[in-house]
């Protein structure tokens, strides 16, 4: 299978995002300004500061000629994973639910937390089980996830929460821990955590394999 | 009043001596564009005119070295093809008349420096030194500087992965911002910056060029900071990292399609640095037509647009047939470019407007021809630094079971992840070795260099105690490059090259000259004893406020390499039941340590003697030990002492020790100084008793102890029965609070 992974004017995480791709499969760098996403079978929106992070995270990404394909992408059913700023990303655009907004604290917290999985039978967490911890680094400015309380039940009742905050380790104050969360059709997924950097024990952890390989397992049993 | 003293050579800075030799080089008296380009390419900043002579005692030659110093960063090959090319700035008056900005631009500098070279920025480093922390003024520098610094390195890209910091009274006034950079490159990348070819043509592009940071290399840098500072506030640079993410990427697309012939940064003194350094360089001349630069804003005038300290820019110089391509690329990451001039064969740097010349200079007289300055050092013959003010309570004075937790407590030891966790140490997928992992940042270079299934790796570590350094400039700075190489030897890394930042107080005052000439002789006798050339560095002058100079602070950036990543070393105590050694010629002493400074004793005339010879061996023992895998923690003895340095690795590892102190004096001063006394060469190890016993053929080594459980306590057993015990979560609760409390108030 083959990952396009986005590249805006200021995305830092791409290669990141692409190296880990490659652990499952092949990917390709996918420019801004261009609209054809050459036939891949997901889509990564990386993390990073898209367009400086200007006027408000993810707002002017949102608007790239590449967004309106990937838009058409979500809405036919191809998996799309947003991480950190990719997460803003899809969220200003409509895709995810609910809105980033800056930690409780105003700072930048780079911290390597842990996360339990809610559901496992999903395109995005199916390599892991239910109720599993994962140990994956955060870092950002701009990710304490809230959405309205009706929106909120509603989200939670359709077991959108794949991924929360284990207890202790909630540092930017997102609503009920919420550290990563699905769109209504289950083909649409945004963390703040960065799964693609816990892919090599050398540099930490291995957990974060987990959510590619699960894009991989459900690319590879719907060929 | 005479005519000379408001002759506006002096409001730029210059000497009426210097002014009569710029007169004497041109011919005739120089233009106002042409004086205000003299003034900042004569400055201390540009010129180096009180040190030069100085630097030239450093050894800036060895087996790894690929580019030295004069380029706008120095590299070493790490092997497999590959180059690490690597330097430290100062940002230091900038940060203390506006501290985010300053701070952020003192990363942006830095970063363009190492991808003029042609390598890709993959780690920053800083060095920071405020006043105490129980002034407003410190907190303030503190929060808004370590602000700044993320600001900009995690908006690019690149991960900060290390840095030290610390706090004393001295920096109140004049706090440090020393940002170091590395960069990756591929040996035939390494690009320099000299202009060739007379008809090629100069590219400006990034940032559009505005009134920012006019006079900030003459007026702000070059002299002491005091009273009317918030004036200068126009002085200080405004950084753009998503201008800059675009600028690197820009250039390094040029570079990648191999369409420059060289390529420079643009930094202090902007646009009149930069040309004048290509154009001598090569040899050469340029016209630069000043009304072909791309302004913020109209009317601005020629000196200004040639002066402009405006973020983001860099200079190229193309052959003809590849300017559109260039153009190309720039456009593609919407980055301005603009021909503004050309290389010619005339020697000169000549600036023109609408056609006209409004400035014409040899550009020899600019860049080679300042005087430089003999200093006339003396040591002092009373104390220059007032003793540190006492926090420890009296009581506790001589209380080893009070004195640890202080120490851990206090701000110079206290656990500095409050700071860390506010840079992105991850980005770019190389972190192998965090903060706080071990005692220097590790990363892995990249995965096609191996065959043999290891992951070659690069160390790094940034050091310099400013308090050890006042206490004796030689040994103080020989301590500084021997800790540096030390951090390297835990991890397992040999030394391939060292950068340096020198932070000295106004070097025309004789105690000021004394420290400089000391520190300076220190660091070459200790490069030279480890056969570690220096790549590069910076001197930033005139860190004096109204109550005095800062402490001398030369900072050491040292760069090694380890073959294989996965056995990079750690500090924490690792595995229950491993066997505790103290190893190295270590000879602690407490006169100028943290225990000192809390006691608030006055910084001794001098420090102990170090035996360089030994001490490296020492270290290649260690480094060689943790490279075979054979040891489980290394980590080496600095402030706080052993005490310290054992605490550190229970909380590293997340495990208690047990260890024997018998022997070593039950009570008094010769107690806390083998405790807490400080000096260079010593170790704290920990592995499996048979490896540690290896060991103790080639160093001096002691078993001292057993690392205990998790659930355990630090316990020293001393003479005569006596025990001292910490739970680690007392060690733990006194080690967090201290930073942490101040950038929370």
């Amino acid at each position: 299978m083959r990952f396009g992974v986005l590249r805006f004017p200021g995305t830092c995480d791409e290669v990141d995002a692409q190296l880990a791709c490659e652990r499952v499969g092949e990917a390709t760098i996918l420019w801004h300004g261009d609209r054809d996403l050459q036939g891949v079978d997901a889509v990564v929106v990386p993390g990073g500061f898209s367009y400086g992070d200007y006027l408000r995270v993810g707002a002017i990404a949102r608007f790239a000629p590449i967004m309106e394909s990937v838009i058409q992408f979500a809405r036919e059913g191809g998996p799309v994973l947003g991480i950190c700023n990719g997460f803003q990303v899809l969220c200003e655009a409509g895709l995810l639910p609910g809105a980033l907004l800056p930690n409780r604290t105003l700072r930048f917290v780079c911290r390597q937390v842990d996360l339990v999985v809610e559901h496992a039978d999903t395109v995005f967490t199916n390599a892991c089980e239910q109720g599993e911890r994962l140990s994956i680094p955060a870092k950002h400015t701009t990710g304490c996830w809230y959405a309205p309380h009706e929106l909120h039940e509603r989200v939670e009742a359709n077991g959108q929460v794949l991924l929360r905050y284990a207890p202790g380790e909630n540092f930017n104050g997102s609503l009920a821990d919420v550290a990563g969360v699905r769109n209504e059709a289950g083909n649409v997924f945004g963390l703040m955590p960065h799964p693609e950097h816990a892919v090599d024990p050398l540099t930490g952890s291995v957990d974060g394999l987990k959510l590619f390989q699960s894009i991989a397992n459900h690319v590879g049993a719907h060929v | 009043m005479s005519e000379t003293a408001t002759a506006p050579h002096r409001a730029l800075g210059l000497t009426d001596a210097e002014y009569e030799l710029i007169v004497d080089k041109l011919g005739r008296a120089p233009n106002a564009v042409e004086l205000s380009m003299f003034s900042l390419m004569w400055s201390e900043h540009c010129a180096y005119k009180h040190s030069k002579q100085l630097l030239r005692q450093l050894p800036t030659e060895g087996p790894y070295l690929l580019m030295g110093p004069g380029e706008n960063a120095g590299a070493v090959d790490v092997g497999d093809g590959l180059a690490i090319a690597f330097k430290v700035e100062s940002h230091n008056h900038p940060s203390a008349v506006e501290p985010f900005q300053g701070a952020a631009t003192g990363v942006g500098g830095i970063l363009r420096d190492v991808f003029a070279v042609g390598a890709r920025p993959i780690a920053v480093l800083d060095s920071l030194r405020f006043g105490e922390l129980d002034s407003a003024r410190s907190r303030y520098l503190l929060e808004h500087a370590v602000a700044g610094i993320g600001h900009y390195g995690n908006s690019i890209g690149v991960p900060t992965i290390g840095g030290e910091l610390y706090f004393e009274g001295p920096y109140e006034q004049n706090c440090l911002v020393n940002a170091m950079a590395l960069g990756i490159a591929e040996h035939d990348r390494l690009t320099r910056s000299a202009a060739t070819g007379p008809g090629n043509a100069l590219v400006l592009f990034g940032a559009l060029t505005g009134r920012d940071g006019i006079g900030g290399a003459s007026v702000l840098a070059s002299a002491e900071l005091g009273e009317g500072d918030a004036d200068k506030r126009p002085t200080v640079q405004i950084g753009d990292p998503f201008a800059e993410k675009k600028l690197m990427e820009c250039s390094l697309e040029l570079l990648d399609r191999e369409l420059l012939v060289s390529l420079q940064d643009l930094g202090a003194a902007g646009l009149t640095s930069s040309s004048s350094e290509m154009a001598s360089k090569g040899g050469l001349g340029l016209d630069i037509h000043v009304d072909r630069v791309p302004l913020r804003e109209p009317g601005m005038e020629p000196f200004e647009i040639m002066v402009s300290e405006s973020q983001e820019r860099m200079l190229c110089v193309v052959e003809p047939v590849c300017v559109d391509e260039v153009l190309a690329v720039c456009a593609k990451w919407e980055t301005t470019a603009t021909v503004i001039g050309e290389v010619t064969d005339s020697g000169r740097l000549r600036v023109l407007s609408d056609g006209d010349v409004v400035g014409d200079m040899p550009v020899e007289a600019l860049v080679d021809d300042c005087p430089l300055y003999d200093l006339a050092p003396e040591k002092p013959s009373a104390p220059i630094y007032p003793a540190p003010v006492r926090t420890l309570p009296p009581a506790a004075d001589a209380d080893p079971r009070a004195i640890l937790p202080a120490l851990l407590r206090s701000a110079n030891v206290a656990d500095r992840s409050p700071v860390f966790e506010q840079y992105d140490c991850l980005v770019q997928s190389r972190t192998v070795r965090r903060p706080d992992d071990a005692d220097a940042a590790v990363l892995m270079l990249p995965a096609t260099s191996t065959a043999d299934g290891t992951h070659p790796a690069i160390a790094v570590s940034i050091d310099g105690s400013g308090r050890r350094v006042a206490c004796d400039p030689y040994r103080g700075t020989v301590e500084a490059v021997l800790e540096c190489a030390a951090n390297l030897a835990c991890v397992g890394a040999e030394p391939l090259g060292l950068t340096n930042c020198l932070n000295f107080g106004n070097p025309e005052k004789p105690h000021i000259a004394w420290q400089l000439g000391e520190s300076v002789r220190g660091m070459a006798d200790a490069c030279r004893a480890l056969d570690v050339p220096v790549v590069g560095g910076n001197v930033s002058l005139y860190n004096e406020g109204p109550e005095g100079p800062i402490y001398p602070t030369p900072v050491v950036g040292m760069v090694g390499r380890l073959p294989d990543a996965a056995r990079a070393g750690r500090l924490g105590f690792a595995v229950e039941g491993d066997a505790i050694a103290f190893a190295g010629p270590f000879q602690p002493s407490l006169p100028g340590s943290e225990l000192a400074k809390l006691r608030g004793e006055p910084l001794p005339d001098g420090l102990p003697e170090v035996d360089v010879a030994v001490v490296r061996k020492a270290q290649e023992v260690v480094r060689d030990a943790v490279r075979r895998g054979e040891i489980r923690s290394a980590h080496d003895v600095a402030e706080g002492g052993l005490a310290v340095a054992l605490a550190e690795c229970c909380l590293g590892g997340g495990h208690g020790a047990t260890v024997d102190f018998r022997g070593a004096s039950a009570e008094g001063e010769r107690l806390l100084e083998t405790l807490f006394g400080e000096g260079a060469g010593g170790f704290v190890l920990s592995g499996p008793r048979p490896a540690l016993a290896a060991l103790a053929r080639q160093l001096q080594l002691t078993f001292v102890g057993e690392v205990a459980g998790s659930g355990d306590a630090l316990t020293l057993a001393l003479d005569d029965d006596a025990r001292l015990s910490w739970p680690l979560a007392e060690l733990r609760a006194a080690r967090a609070r201290g930073l942490a409390d101040a950038l929370d108030s």
